[in-house]
Parts: C-alpha cells; structure tokens; sequence
C-alpha cells in the first residue's frame, strides 16, 4: 500500500487510569510506550479518591503498584509535565512533537529527598486536593506521586517573579529573591536555566485517555457557591486517609462536624436546558458511596441524597445503594431547586416528589454530584489530532458499535471518559481494549488501511 | 423622549401611588410616559391550559391599542402586567395555530402578529436610561438606608419573560446602588409572595411572607423595595392571619422603587402618595425625616 515504515511504538496521552492500563498492556506484550502526562504526576482522578465503590478498595492501595510499573517499566518512556504539541503522518507513522515543559529540577541529580518541597515559603491551592488544602511551589502533587521528584510551579515561585521584577517584565512590589529550595538542595539539582524544550517521536499508534473534568459549581446559577458546598472530589479528598483532614470530616467554614449533610444528583447531567443532556454515569453510585462512608465518620449524623431515578447498572452496584439505604442514608427523590445561606446553616429547598411533599432541609455541608465534562484542553488536542468529538466534547468512535475503541482517523484510538462518561473498571476495561487494538494492528506485516472499511 | 405606556387596573385603583410616582421620575430623566388613550384589563393571570385562548384576548387587545398608536413598544410598571402582555405576545408570535384562532375569533379587530414589545419599567431605566445618569440625578442623599430589593415571580420567571437573570437578578440591587443607598442581599428576594392565594388561603400568604421578611431582616434590611402590587399588598398581611401566628414577624417598610427614586431624586414627596402605603413604611419615613 506505501513504503513508509511501520513504526511499532505507541504513544499513549493522558496518564490517568485508562492511560495507565493502556500502556501497560503495550508495553507487556514487547512495544515500546511513550505515556505523555501534562500534571506533574500520573495518576489521574482516581488516585484522589477516599475509597472506590463497590468494593470500597482504597485508590491509592490498588493504583500506586501500576504506577511505579509505569515508572520501571524497560518499555515504557514516561514524559510527565509534558504535552502533545502536534501530530503529522498517518497510522503506522506518526511525528509527534511533545513539549516538555521546565520542571526547574535537573531529574537526574534529583533524589526526590523533599527538603525542598518542606521548606518552600509560599503556598498555593494543590490542585490534587481540589483546592482543599495548600502546597508548595517546588512540590510534588501527593506522596506517591510519580515520578517522585518535583517541579516548580513558575507562576507561583518568588525567584521567577523576583527574576522578572528585576528584567522589567512584572509591574509591583519588589519580591523577595527566596532561592530557599536551590540553597537546601543537597544535590544541586535545582535548575534555574532549564527551559521548556520540544522533543520530537515517531509512533504507530496512539490511544487518547485525556479523561474528565468537573463542571464548575457555578454554572448552576440557583446553587449558591460556599465554603460548604463542595463538588464530589472535594468531599473525596475530605473522606481521605490521605487528604487535608486526614479523613475526619468536617465542614470547611468552621471546622465543627457536619451533623446534616445532603448529596445532591444531577447537579449539571441530565439538564440540557443549564448543563449537559447526558447521564454522567458515576455520581449515583459515588454518592452513595460518600453517603456510606459519611455514615461511618458520623454515626450520628444524617445523610440525603436527592435523585431523578438511581442508576445502579454495574456488577454489585445495585446491591451496594441497598446497603447506604439500610445503613441510613435517606434518599429523597426529587431535585433541589435552591441552595442558599442562611446563618450557619445551608438551606436545601427540594421536593420528595414520592411523599408529594416540598422539602427544606437545613444542611451543615452539602455535596454536589457536578456533571462530568471532558477534559479542559481536550477540544485543542482532538484538533491537532484530526479525531472529531460529539457536540458534548466526547470523542466520537469510528461506529458507535464495532469500532468503539477507534476514532475516525486511523491508528489513533481512544479510552476511558474522554470517549463518554464511565467509571474506573470500564475505563480500565476499555484502556485494555484500546490497548488490544493497538497490538493487533502492531501485529500486521505492513500498514493496513481499513479507514475505508464497511461496517 | 415619548413612551407608550400600559397602567392597568391596579395602577389606577390601590397603587396610584406607584403611577404618580413613576411618571414624575420618568419626567425628571426627560422621559414621558404616554398613557394609551384605550386599554382594559390586561387579563390579569396568564392562562396555562393550551386550549384556553379566549384568556389571552384581553393581552392582545391591549397589545393592538399599541400598534395603532404606531409603536411597537410598551411600557408597563406592574410586574403582573408586564408578564401577562408579555406571555400573551409570545403565543402571538411563536404559535402560528394559536395566532390564527385568536386573530379569527377577533375579527372586529386588524391581525395581530406579535409585533409590540412590552418591557417594564426597571429595563428601560437599565437599558434606554443608564445607571450613571440616573446616579447623576440623585439631589438627596439616602446613603445611610439600607433596602433590600424584592424581585417575587413574575419579572422573572418563566425564563423566556425574565428581565434579568433568573435566579441571581442584580437589577434592583443596581438601582439601589445608582440612587446611592446600600444595597441589601437577601436569599428570599426571589420567592414567591403567595400571590393570588391571599384570596382563598391566608395561611399560605402569612407562611410565605414571614419566611421572606425575616430572611431580608437577618440580611440586614430596613426597607423593601417592590414593583407588584400584589407582592406589595401581600407584603402588609402578616398581622391578619389567626391560625399561624408568627411570633418575632415585623411588618417592613415598603415602597415601590419609584417612590425611592422620588426620594432621592429631591422630588415633591406629594407625587409618591405615601398615605397609600403601609402605617409602618410612613412611620419609617418619618423616622428618617423622608416626609413630614
């Protein structure tokens, strides 16, 4: 069909947990991965939560092994901090140009000690927490992040602003010179002339797992935005051993336990007139998983969960609403159609649409399950890619039934929520799929065009 | 500069005040309100049932005593009034089916097909006036008060009417602030008053208003501002209910917004009619030498 060589190496974007599956399992069978990842570490979203349902597995326990696999891995080239900048070619024989952004820390000399991170002066909201807590601008997102070694955060850190006082390029008070991180390091390894650099690979095949935000809570104009209304990976992080409160669940403003707390559905999904048409798949069953764990934190408090209907389709996941509901959880069906401050005290107004009856509930916390969308960056990445999306941002399969792991532009396939809503095992489950058609193209004697083929 | 302008009933029988009011500050910002020579009732309530057109009749008639005065646009101060024409103009211009019925049925009258905009008074001061200018016309400083604006329904809801934005209006809070008071937040600025049910069911009334006085007291307020009679008129029944009796309820002090412009614009307190308002809003204006 042509002569251009078949490079049999894959490049997978987006290290979350789809990614992470994908290249694993490529790199397993004997190719060589590259796993671009544009946070400082991989790991994704699920990495941030308390527990995952049904089985109420700890994230971190069941991921970091895969992580450090990903790390170790003879076949795997891991580039963190990095983005996909431009793709030319066709399947078999990509040339993409990846931007290594500065990491300010030379990863060689860089032991991953910390002394740095702990003694950094200025803080920031940490992304990683959901904005519940801060961290330092030479940091390392979590404590099993990979790799384990930091960057510094440039917009953030007081020598660069400091560096551009002093060039004429920033207007203000002069800011301190600090370099606090460059005088500890033990190993000289903070780099101050490192500069953002293009690095340029060739692949085969590319699988796209850029994954998910949360829509802001403010795009629901008659929930109010405060303290103590928080979007589910903020409540996650509360709930976590491992978060800002090392799981003792309190209310943000004031730091007393949250005797009344409401869960709210839909909060985004399923309203095409303010948010998104489409179902986002994993609020009911991490409500309700929030709901369990809540109980357990509070024994003596009280949880509701507002819903439409509960949609619990998975394996064990029906089950497991059961088992919130007979452990107290209150499920009220109806939607809240005001959310406001009043005093101490967070009004819910709903109804209980099976009683018929309007509901106020007076709420120390309340927990919205915010709509899935996909990843900020995502629309800009599909383009250089050439691969369409659904007019909800989604990539749109090559056929929505038998080729649901491809995209429309051949030897570029696609995992986990970018591709739609889903939860951790489909996402795993299509990272592994997506894997397997990137190996059984691998495994063809020459570049084999089936773009064209009838379905 | 000429507007036409629709008063309805109210306006004409228990809220003079707001009327007199309005036209004397629409003058001072050198905008004259133009009563229609003919109009009737505006049909009061918009009728929800697909199939009832005769209800919107008395809308479009008024809507058509518009377009032969050669406008297309009127003017409204009653919040009941403006979403009854409004509500009514949409079904003319959107429903092909109901247009046709409703221009057949009326056939003593010309085809009507949605041409009349109806816009209440608040849009014309935010959009054809300008908060900067009426800033500029403030003569009498009322910088100590601290009002609450209160929206109720139906300047707001349903959507496709809203003057402002449905669930986070600010345009009163604007107003508030353009006359040089302190505006005043509250949480019930968007509820509903209880509306028609004053009639049949008081209880609903007193429940309703209690929670919104109390909410705009907590927040702060000292006085409200409205544009619905009827909020105006349900805002005063706390006291007459016998079954729910609301302990720590005040009545507030309540004027239509026209009024405070009145006020603080140095005008002739006169044209604001306050012996139509509340005993406790002229004993509050008294209280800050507002009137004599």
């Amino acid at each position: 069909m042509n002569n251009k060589p078949f490079i049999k190496r894959a490049l997978v974007i987006g290290g979350g947990i789809a990614g992470i599956q994908a290249a694993l399992d490529i790199a397993d069978a004997g190719y060589e991965v590259i796993l671009v990842e544009r946070s400082p570490s991989i790991g994704g979203h699920m990495v941030q939560y308390a527990e995952v349902f049904p089985t109420l597995d700890c994230p971190q326990c069941i991921m970091t092994p895969k992580m450090v696999e990903i790390a170790q891995h003879p076949n795997i080239k891991l580039m963190t901090y990095a983005e996909v900048q431009k793709v030319n070619g066709s399947a078999g024989n990509f040339e993409v140009e990846i931007l290594q952004k500065a990491r300010k820390v030379d990863m060689k000399k860089c032991t991953g000690c910390g002394t740095c991170w702990q003694k950094c002066p200025e803080k920031v909201l940490s992304e990683f927490n959901a904005g519940m807590a801060k961290r330092t601008v030479v940091y390392i997102p979590f404590p099993q992040a990979v790799p384990a070694k930091p960057v510094i955060d440039i917009e953030h850190c007081r020598y660069i602003h400091y560096q551009r006082f002093m060039a004429g390029k920033q207007e203000g008070k002069k800011p301190p010179e600090c370099r606090i991180c460059e005088k500890l390091c033990p190993v000289d390894a903070i780099d101050w002339e490192q500069q953002d650099e293009i690095v340029h690979e060739k692949v085969g095949a590319i699988v796209v797992a850029t994954g998910f935000d949360l829509m802001p809570i403010s795009r629901i104009s008659e929930y109010t935005e405060d303290p103590d209304v928080l979007n589910g990976i903020q409540f996650e992080r509360l709930l976590s051993p491992s978060g800002p409160t090392a799981g003792v669940v309190i209310r943000p403003s004031d730091g007393k336990t949250p005797k009344e707390v409401v869960f709210i559905s839909c909060c985004g999904s399923r309203d095409p007139e303010h948010g998104v048409p489409y179902c986002s798949r994993v609020c009911c069953m991490y409500l309700a998983k929030q709901a369990l764990l809540y109980k357990h934190a509070v024994p003596d408090g009280q949880a509701y969960v507002f819903y439409i209907d509960t949609r619990s389709t998975g394996k064990g996941y029906e089950e497991f609403i059961q088992r919130a509901v007979g452990d107290g959880v209150l499920y009220l069906r109806g939607k809240v159609s005001r959310l406001f401050r009043e005093g101490d005290k967070l009004l819910v107004y709903g109804a209980d649409t099976l009683s018929g009856k309007r509901v106020e509930i007076a709420a120390d916390l309340v927990v919205l399950g915010m709509a899935v969308i996909p990843s900020d960056g995502t629309k800009e990445l599909l383009t250089k890619l050439n691969i369409t999306a659904d007019e909800n941002g989604f990539i749109t399969e090559k056929h929505a039934k038998f080729y649901p792991l491809e995209t429309n532009v051949n030897g570029v396939f696609v995992a986990g929520m970018i591709q739609g809503a889903k939860d951790i095992p489909d996402s795993v489950a299509q990272g592994s799929g997506a894997a397997g058609r990137v190996l059984t193209f691998f495994a063809q004697n020459s570049i084999t065009d089936k773009t064209m083929a009838a379905v | 500069m000429d507007l036409a302008y629709y008063p309805g009933c109210t306006l004409k029988t228990r809220a003079k005040n707001f009327e007199t009011s309005a036209l004397a500050v629409m003058l001072a910002l050198g905008i004259n309100l133009v009563e229609l020579p003919r109009w009737n009732c505006c049909g009061t309530v918009y009728s929800l049932a697909e199939d009832d057109l005769v209800h919107h009749i008395a809308a479009v008639r008024n809507l058509i005593r518009v377009k032969e005065q050669g406008k297309n646009k009127v003017v409204t101060l009653c919040a009941f009034c403006y979403n009854t024409l409004k509500r009514a103009n949409l079904v003319m211009k959107d429903s092909p089916d109901k247009r046709y019925a409703i221009n057949n049925f009326m056939d003593e009258e010309p085809d009507y097909n949605g041409e009349v905009e109806t816009v209440h008074l608040l849009q014309v001061l935010r959009d054809d006036v300008g908060w900067d200018k009426i800033a500029q016309q403030v003569k009498h400083s009322l910088a100590d008060l601290k009002i609450a604006g209160y929206y109720g329904c139906t300047l707001l809801r349903p959507q496709p009417v809203a003057i402002d934005s449905v669930e986070r209006p600010t345009i009163l809070r604007d107003l508030i602030n353009a006359l040089g008071s302190k505006a005043v937040e509250f949480p019930y600025a968007t509820e509903c008053c209880g509306a028609y049910q004053v009639v049949n069911n008081r209880d609903i009334i007193t429940e309703r208003i209690s929670a919104i006085l109390n909410s705009a007291v907590k927040s702060g307020a000292e006085a409200m501002i409205v544009s619905c009679p009827l909020c105006e008129y349900n805002l005063r029944q706390v006291k007459s209910s016998t079954k729910q009796p609301q302990s720590g309820v005040r009545l507030m002090p309540t004027l239509y917004f026209t009024q405070l412009m009145a006020l603080a614009f140095g005008l002739d307190p006169a044209v604001c009619g306050f012996e139509e308002n509340s005993p406790e809003t002229r004993a509050w204006l008294k209280s800050k030498r507002l009137i004599s």
